[in-house]
């Protein structure tokens, strides 16, 4: 049996190949570098831009997961413009407009933590404007608990026990199964934001963020803006169904 | 060639405890723990393939109950798809390769590449406690309302399994975006990239578009089983072909994730075994984009006799046949690649040859099924079990194969028998076709699929295939054990065996931990074997 090997290093021989890909020594190599770069970078900027990049992307694999939703929420409306919304009557609208401006609010709070961060302001700063956002997005998930608790003492959770008193009983355990899985959805994405808020402001506390080093903030500002905007969707398309009829 | 002793710290000998790579963040520990992970689903799938042949041997249901027989092509299915042919050359090769390949020390978040792996190890366990406990019968696409409602066997289980297992995907692919974007190596431009890392990077792109859809709709499933949510069952008021929609959204494209980094492995080996630059590099780089963007558009041609309208039916079908012309372009290419090449019939060779083969017949099938008219004859019969297992098996399998025994000296070091190599590809090659070419006759005869029972006169066809399948299995055991038997007893390779252009031959085998001693500085493109003036490209 004739080695692979011996076979190919007779082909290496052919004299007209160019050289293969060079490899030459880049830059310094070991020049003393900031605390929080990771080895595999080559700098602090290429490390800040793979994170965002890779927030970025995330937050697209996160469009494409509600969009499922928002499909269904999309086929179930057309089938049923009507059931729809009487079932959209019967949500708070005060509650849902609190919460909005709640989250609003946040997302302020957020983008000015990470302009804190960005500008060396103190630790303290950025811990205020982080414990703010904090209990601003608290503040919602407390609303949205009260909401919840409504439903089920009213009977309009989908399930056996679901009582509906209008004309489109089918619609509506339909329009609130969907209002369940879209704003449970929602909701756990906020628990999960408050669990990184917390990691970011306990680093924020040790004053590990300045203008040179702030990308956990940054990061985690796109993805609390990001689930602020998801309700921003939310709100209109699950509270506000045909309301404007009764405005005139 | 100048002969560079193996380093005497590599990435292999570099800590030998557990937790050395158990909690290694390096990109080619993590890669050959996913290896040990897919080859033991890969041969969990197998069993399952084995036991639907053996039951398939005689018209009558036999060897195993109708029952059972469910759980074994469901389990089958669900196996292979999503722990064996997703993961396999992305996370084994794509992970070993894709930072070495752009002159990187590691991916962009190895933190994140280890907790994929983790992910996939857990989605694995769901299914498999799934499979011990029962198993599932509702085929792997689930299709409501019978998984929803009907099913008594544990899809929840096995649903959640796939679920955990799709963040895997989703982080892997993630991982291999911004790694390709932020972490090349200067001078190496996207013009200049290994066409094995754009086949990757339109891959990732389906992985991150795709995989959140299959997870909230198997999560819309679980909620609907559990906590009766009217979303797809319609005594509950919701529609069963939403569901359709919403799987095959991801379920179409994902069949790319399975092909596309074949495809990329074939690009490299056509261009090292035929000492030649791919013929239009540019055209089979964006081939794998536009595989990529237009598998997005042709998932209603899973649905042709589900309900829905015929003028939907209508533009999906055309725009399945539009997925012919990239992937025709990948097929021209390599051939006029090998045009007055010189080539040599190396194992990994052969199984590109084989691809090239078995992908065009899997390619031309796939023709006769999204022709409206004709699917409705052939839909749901073993002519499209024959189309998807030469697309997956003929085709993804032989990638990979042939990217295993390619990379095989740089992962280990070491060489492998290549007698032994050859007969086990033309073995693999005549199992693959005595199992699956039969299935292309007795579907168009109108055998349908899913049935552990069958009419006697399709009996020849179904003793063809076992036996094929009989041989194929020999065939996947034979590089088990001469692989195996390569670690310690085999040649040592050498930095470079196949005389191969690229980075990841001027690095040593095994590589080092770092890869690169110094990030590199590239010049141009990868396999420049022919003088640099009939190249053309930068």
């Amino acid at each position: 049996m004739r080695s692979a090997l011996s076979e190919h290093v007779e082909k290496e021989q052919f004299p007209q190949y160019p050289a293969p890909v060079a490899i030459q020594p880049a830059g310094t190599g070991h020049a003393p570098h900031h605390p929080y770069l990771q080895h595999h970078f080559d700098n602090m900027a290429q490390q800040m831009e793979a994170s965002t990049l890779g927030m970025w992307t995330f937050l697209v694999t996160e469009i494409m997961f509600f969009g499922g939703l928002f499909m269904a929420y999309l086929v179930y409306r057309h089938q049923s413009p009507q059931g729809f919304q009487e079932a959209s009557h019967h949500l708070d609208v005060f509650w849902g407009t609190l919460n909005t401006a709640l989250l609003i609010i946040s997302s302020l709070t957020m983008a000015l933590a990470v302009r804190a961060a960005q500008t060396s302001q103190k630790p303290k700063t950025q811990v205020m404007w982080l414990v703010s956002t904090m209990i601003l997005g608290a503040g919602f998930l407390g609303i949205k608990a009260i909401e919840y608790t409504e439903k089920f003492r009213d009977h309009i959770v989908p399930g056996p026990y679901f009582h509906w008193e209008g004309l489109y009983p089918k619609p509506a355990e339909q329009f609130y199964s969907l209002y369940f899985a879209m704003t449970g959805l929602h909701a756990l994405h906020m628990v999960i934001g408050l669990g990184i808020m917390t990691v970011i402001t306990v680093m924020a506390w040790k004053k590990q963020f300045d203008g040179e080093y702030y990308t956990p903030v940054e990061v985690a500002g796109l993805y609390w803006h990001f689930v602020d905007i998801v309700w921003i969707f939310l709100f209109p398309l699950l509270y506000l169904i045909g309301r404007h009829y009764h405005a005139g | 060639m100048e002969t560079i002793a193996p380093p005497t710290l590599n990435y292999l000998n570099n800590g030998h405890s557990l937790s050395s790579w158990l909690l290694t963040r390096d990109h080619k520990r993590i890669a050959l723990l996913y290896l040990a992970s897919i080859t033991a689903f890969f041969f969990l799938g197998g069993f399952f393939a084995l036991m639907i042949r053996l039951e398939l041997l005689t018209p009558a249901a036999d060897l195993v109950e109708p029952d059972t027989y469910n759980k074994l092509f469901t389990m089958h299915g669900v196996v292979m798809v999503f722990f064996f042919l997703i993961p396999s050359i992305p996370a084994v090769l794509g992970n070993f390769l894709i930072p070495i390949m752009i002159g990187a020390k590691d991916l962009a978040f190895p933190r994140i590449n280890l907790l994929s792996w983790y992910i996939y190890v857990l989605g694995g366990l769901f299914t498999v406690v799934a499979a011990i406990s029962g198993g599932v019968d509702t085929g792997w696409t689930f299709y409501a309302p019978y998984s929803t409602s009907a099913s008594n066997s544990h899809v929840i289980l096995a649903g959640v399994g796939i679920f955990i297992t799709g963040f895997s995907s989703i982080l892997t692919g993630l991982n291999f975006i911004v790694t390709v974007h932020r972490m090349r190596a200067p001078g190496l431009t996207w013009f200049r990239l290994p066409l094995f890392v754009w086949a990757h990077y339109a891959t990732s792109l389906i992985m991150i578009l795709g995989t959140p859809v299959i997870a909230i709709t198997v999560l819309l499933v679980a909620v609907e089983r559990g906590l009766h949510l009217g979303i797809f069952d319609p005594a509950l008021g919701g529609d069963p072909i939403l569901f359709q929609h919403l799987f095959w959204f991801y379920s179409h494209p994902a069949v790319y994730i399975m092909i596309l980094p074949a495809m990329g492995v074939i690009s490299e080996l056509i261009q090292c075994f035929a000492r030649k630059n791919i013929f239009g590099y540019a055209f089979v780089a964006f081939s794998s984009l536009a595989i990529a963007i237009i598998g997005f558009l042709v998932w209603g041609h899973h649905l042709f006799v589900s309900g829905q309208s015929t003028y939907a039916g209508l533009v999906f079908s055309i725009i399945s046949m539009f997925v012919a012309i990239p992937s025709a372009v990948k097929v021209f290419n390599w051939t006029a690649t090998l045009y007055k090449g010189s080539v040599s019939w190396d194992s990994p060779m052969l199984y590109a040859f084989g691809f090239i083969g078995l992908f065009t017949i899997g390619g031309l099938t796939g023709l006769f099924l999204a022709t409206l008219g004709m699917d409705i004859h052939m839909h749901d019969t073993y002519f499209i079990i024959a189309h998807f297992h030469y697309v997956m098996v003929g085709g993804a399998i032989f990638g990979y194969l042939g990217g295993m025994h390619y990379w095989w000296p740089k992962i280990t070091g070491r060489m492998y028998p290549e007698g032994w190599a050859k007969f086990a590809c033309l073995n693999i090659f005549v199992g693959f076709n005595l199992t699956f070419f039969p299935q292309f006759v007795v579907g168009y005869l109108g055998m349908p699929r899913r049935y552990a029972m069958y009419a006697p006169e399709f009996q020849v066809y179904n003793v063809l295939s076992t036996a094929g399948a009989t041989i194929l299995g020999i065939g996947y055991l034979i590089p088990m054990v001469y692989f195996a038997w390569s670690l310690k007893n085999a040649p040592l390779a050498g930095p470079n065996p196949w005389g191969a252009r690229g980075l990841e031959w001027e690095i040593p085998s095994p590589p080092p931990t770092e890869n690169f001693a110094t990030t590199p500085i590239v010049t141009h493109g990868t396999h420049q074997y022919a003088p640099s003036h009939e190249v053309g490209i930068v």
